[in-house]
């Protein structure tokens, strides 16, 4: 059986145990396994000699197989699968909610597989916090001593908890329903309750269990905006677990696609749409709008002739190289001559023919990728988290080797 | 040929007392349980000593306090707490009930019998609620109480009432240990599903915030499951009420006296009298309990929703 293929490798996979390294992932999950069962150590040494998850089936469910993967410090990753996919087993290992059959869970520098009980509910209380899909709300509680839960059991004093509380209210948009109880609001609002207590629990790490899932369309994009304008000034680590792919590519910095209990792929939206790992995640994406995700940087081919013209130069057609597809018509439309590319500098950094435009839009083709100029921003426009990560590779580094 | 062989058997057993060639060999059954309880009255004669004297204070001592004062007195406390569990309705409805009661000359019994309810319940409850919670923690414990409930509540009510009587004699205290046997069953039953059904993700959220199980227990398990623990209480209420008139049986005071009374003398008139009295009293019992279990507060966060 082939190895799991990944089309980016897990960022860092050797872990780098350097104290206080700047770079270190927020989470860290290694090799990770849960079995459910009557025999899950068993079970757990056969899949690490290759047995697939229906050959241990008498000897238990194996829910997740060999997950491995880091996220970084403010980066939003979003773990995708349908359900029996173990993605929410997989979360709620992050929190000790489950322990691993085997392999190794770091929060910073605890590693959740040896903490002892006190420690671990230390961490729940000061590191890790979680929204639930269901909103999981105390529903003889007001709003605000929901939100306020957390600092209840921090133990912190009730007036400071109250103003805390107020105040992440008041950042989901609920400051005039805090004296309500949860049975009297909306679902959305219901939501925004849960994200509010995990929220005025101040942790670095906030675990999102298909937290929008139970929330009508219009509803969840809503949500989304707000998730996304809060993560521009919280900077927190987001691990949102989804079955929709649109949200997922929203949504994330990076993506793991789960299936069957393993992870097939992790990577950008872009690369998974343009360079599904397997026929599984190549459906999965067939639907997807690619005009929202796909960006002129992942069309561009080099500008023929190595010309560089400088942004300056007067009038003709050109893009950001973040622009999504889906804005590119129209100028593509207006001039016969390839869209130039210009990145944040302004620099000529590649061209997009029309039938290089017409290409990106049949899934399945691999478009005519770029290889970046040297030295641009090579990750996608998705943006891959905004943080310091130094070996992180983009996606056009694995993209330009086909190319 | 199963059913031919059953009746050989048990014509077999009838017959033998001498006849020694049957299927089945009689099961002293009943002689191992009589020696059972032989040997724990004689082995803890004295903790049922001291059992005995506790129960018999409290119920001297509640029984005094519900008779001595004049009927109105009382009538109008009780109904007092049924207008402020359930409305002004039922305070005037349970005044008119009691007067009934009174009408009829079973007050002094109708208060014994409440005392003997009210001491019985809160045994049974104080019982049950711990075990219930213990069998809704640990699937073990439930698999090993549950047959034990099973036997507790389909035993014969009556059966209870005979150890009672030989560990205790006559009076009060065995009518009230058969009846915390007799009612304990639900209040077990119902904490444990009450508990169990307890949305399981709120009860994460507990713990992914960092929380103890046993403030899990105090802030989540325990207030989301009052509205079926107290759906628990009343029947264990319900119950006691029903083993009150068969506790009269073995000379419990209360109404269970005037029934059983009418028994032996085919006493229409005075049987009902009793009668009637033990319904009017379940029904002020049961509607004040079921309105205490609308008024937790979990419930009343939901009777918003729907309103």
């Amino acid at each position: 059986m082939p190895a799991v293929p990944t089309s980016t490798p897990t960022p860092g996979s050797t872990p780098t145990p350097g104290p206080a390294d700047r770079s270190r992932p927020a989470v860290s999950v290694e090799n990770v396994y849960k079995v459910f069962g009557r025999r899950p150590v068993k079970a757990v040494q056969r899949l690490t000699e290759g047995a697939s998850r229906d050959d241990v089936k008498n000897l238990g469910t194996a829910a997740v197989i060999d997950a491995s993967f880091e996220v970084a410090q403010g980066e939003i990753f979003v773990v995708m699968g349908l359900s029996g996919s173990g993605k929410s087993t997989l979360i709620r290992m992050l929190n000790g909610l489950w322990k691993p059959t085997a392999g190794h869970v770091r929060i910073g520098d605890d590693d959740l597989s040896t903490v002892d009980a006190k420690r671990l509910r230390a961490l729940r209380r000061t590191r890790v916090s979680m929204v639930f899909q269901h909103f999981a709300l105390l529903p003889h509680r007001t709003v605000l001593d929901n939100a306020a839960y957390p600092l209840e059991i921090q133990g912190m004093p009730r007036e400071q908890r109250i103003a805390k509380a107020t105040e992440a209210l008041e950042m989901v948009g609920l400051g005039g329903w805090a004296d309500s109880l949860p049975s009297q609001l909306s679902g959305g609002m219901r939501q925004r309750v849960g994200l509010a207590r995990a929220l005025a629990a101040d942790t670095d790490v906030l675990l999102m269990d298909e937290a929008f899932s139970a929330l009508d369309p219009l509803i969840r994009r809503e949500m989304q905006e707000q998730l996304l304008e809060l993560q521009r000034t919280l900077h927190k680590t987001i691990i949102f677990i989804t079955h929709d792919l649109n949200e997922a590519m929203h949504l994330g910095d990076r993506i793991a696609v789960m299936r069957d209990g393993r992870i097939v792929q992790i990577g950008t939206s872009e690369e998974i749409l343009s360079e599904p790992a397997n026929d599984y995640v190549a459906q999965f994406v067939a639907d997807v709008d690619r005009t929202r995700v796909l960006t002129a940087q992942s069309v561009m081919v080099p500008p023929a002739d190595g010309t560089t013209y400088s942004a300056t130069s007067d009038d003709s057609q050109y893009v950001e190289q973040d622009t999504p597809l889906a804005e590119l018509f129209a100028p593509a439309a207006e001039s016969a001559a390839p869209l130039e590319v210009h990145d944040d500098a302004g620099d000529l950094v590649g061209v997009i023919p029309r039938d290089a435009l017409l290409e990106a839009m049949v899934p399945g083709t691999e478009p005519e990728t770029t290889t970046e100029a040297p030295g641009s921003d090579a990750r996608g426009a998705m943006g891959a988290p905004p943080t310091d990560e130094p070996a992180l590779p983009g996606p056009a580094t694995t993209k330009g080797a086909t190319a | 040929m199963i059913t031919a062989t059953a009746t050989t058997a048990g014509q077999s057993v009838l017959a033998a007392a001498d006849d020694t060639g049957t299927f089945v060999p009689r099961l002293p059954f009943g002689d191992w349980v009589e020696s059972a309880v032989d040997w724990v009255t004689t082995t803890f004669d004295a903790v049922f000593d001291v059992v005995k004297a506790i129960l018999e204070g409290a119920f001297d001592g509640l029984e005094w306090a519900l008779q001595t004062p004049p009927f109105i007195v009382v009538a109008l406390v009780l109904a007092l707490l049924a207008a402020l569990a359930a409305g002004w309705k039922l305070g005037v409805g349970s005044l008119v009930g009691f007067a009934v009661i009174a009408g009829m000359d079973q007050w002094d019994n109708a208060m014994a019998s409440l005392t003997l309810v009210i001491i019985a319940s809160a045994i049974a409850l104080l019982i049950a609620i711990p075990v219930g919670i213990w069998t809704a923690r640990n699937d073990h414990a439930s698999r090993l109480v549950r047959p034990v409930l099973d036997f507790m509540q389909t035993m014969p009510a009556f059966v209870y009432l005979l150890p009672a009587v030989v560990i205790f004699l006559t009076g009060a205290v065995p009518g009230i240990v058969a009846t915390v046997i007799f009612a304990l069953a639900p209040g077990v039953r119902f904490t444990e599903l009450g508990i169990r059904q307890v949305d399981a993700e709120i009860v994460e959220a507990g713990h992914a915030f960092g929380s103890t199980r046993g403030r899990i227990l105090r802030q989540i398990q325990l207030p989301l499951a009052m509205p079926t623990i107290m759906a628990g209480v009343n029947q264990v209420i319900m119950l006691s009420l029903s083993m009150v008139v068969i506790a009269g049986m073995v000379g419990a005071p209360g109404l269970g006296q005037p029934v059983v009374e009418s028994l032996s003398r085919i006493d229409v008139a005075l049987g009902f009298e009793g009668g009637f009295s033990v319904v009017i009293l379940a029904i002020f019992l049961d509607r004040v309990t079921s309105a205490l279990a609308k008024r937790s507060p979990v419930a009343k966060a939901l009777a918003t929703a729907s309103a």
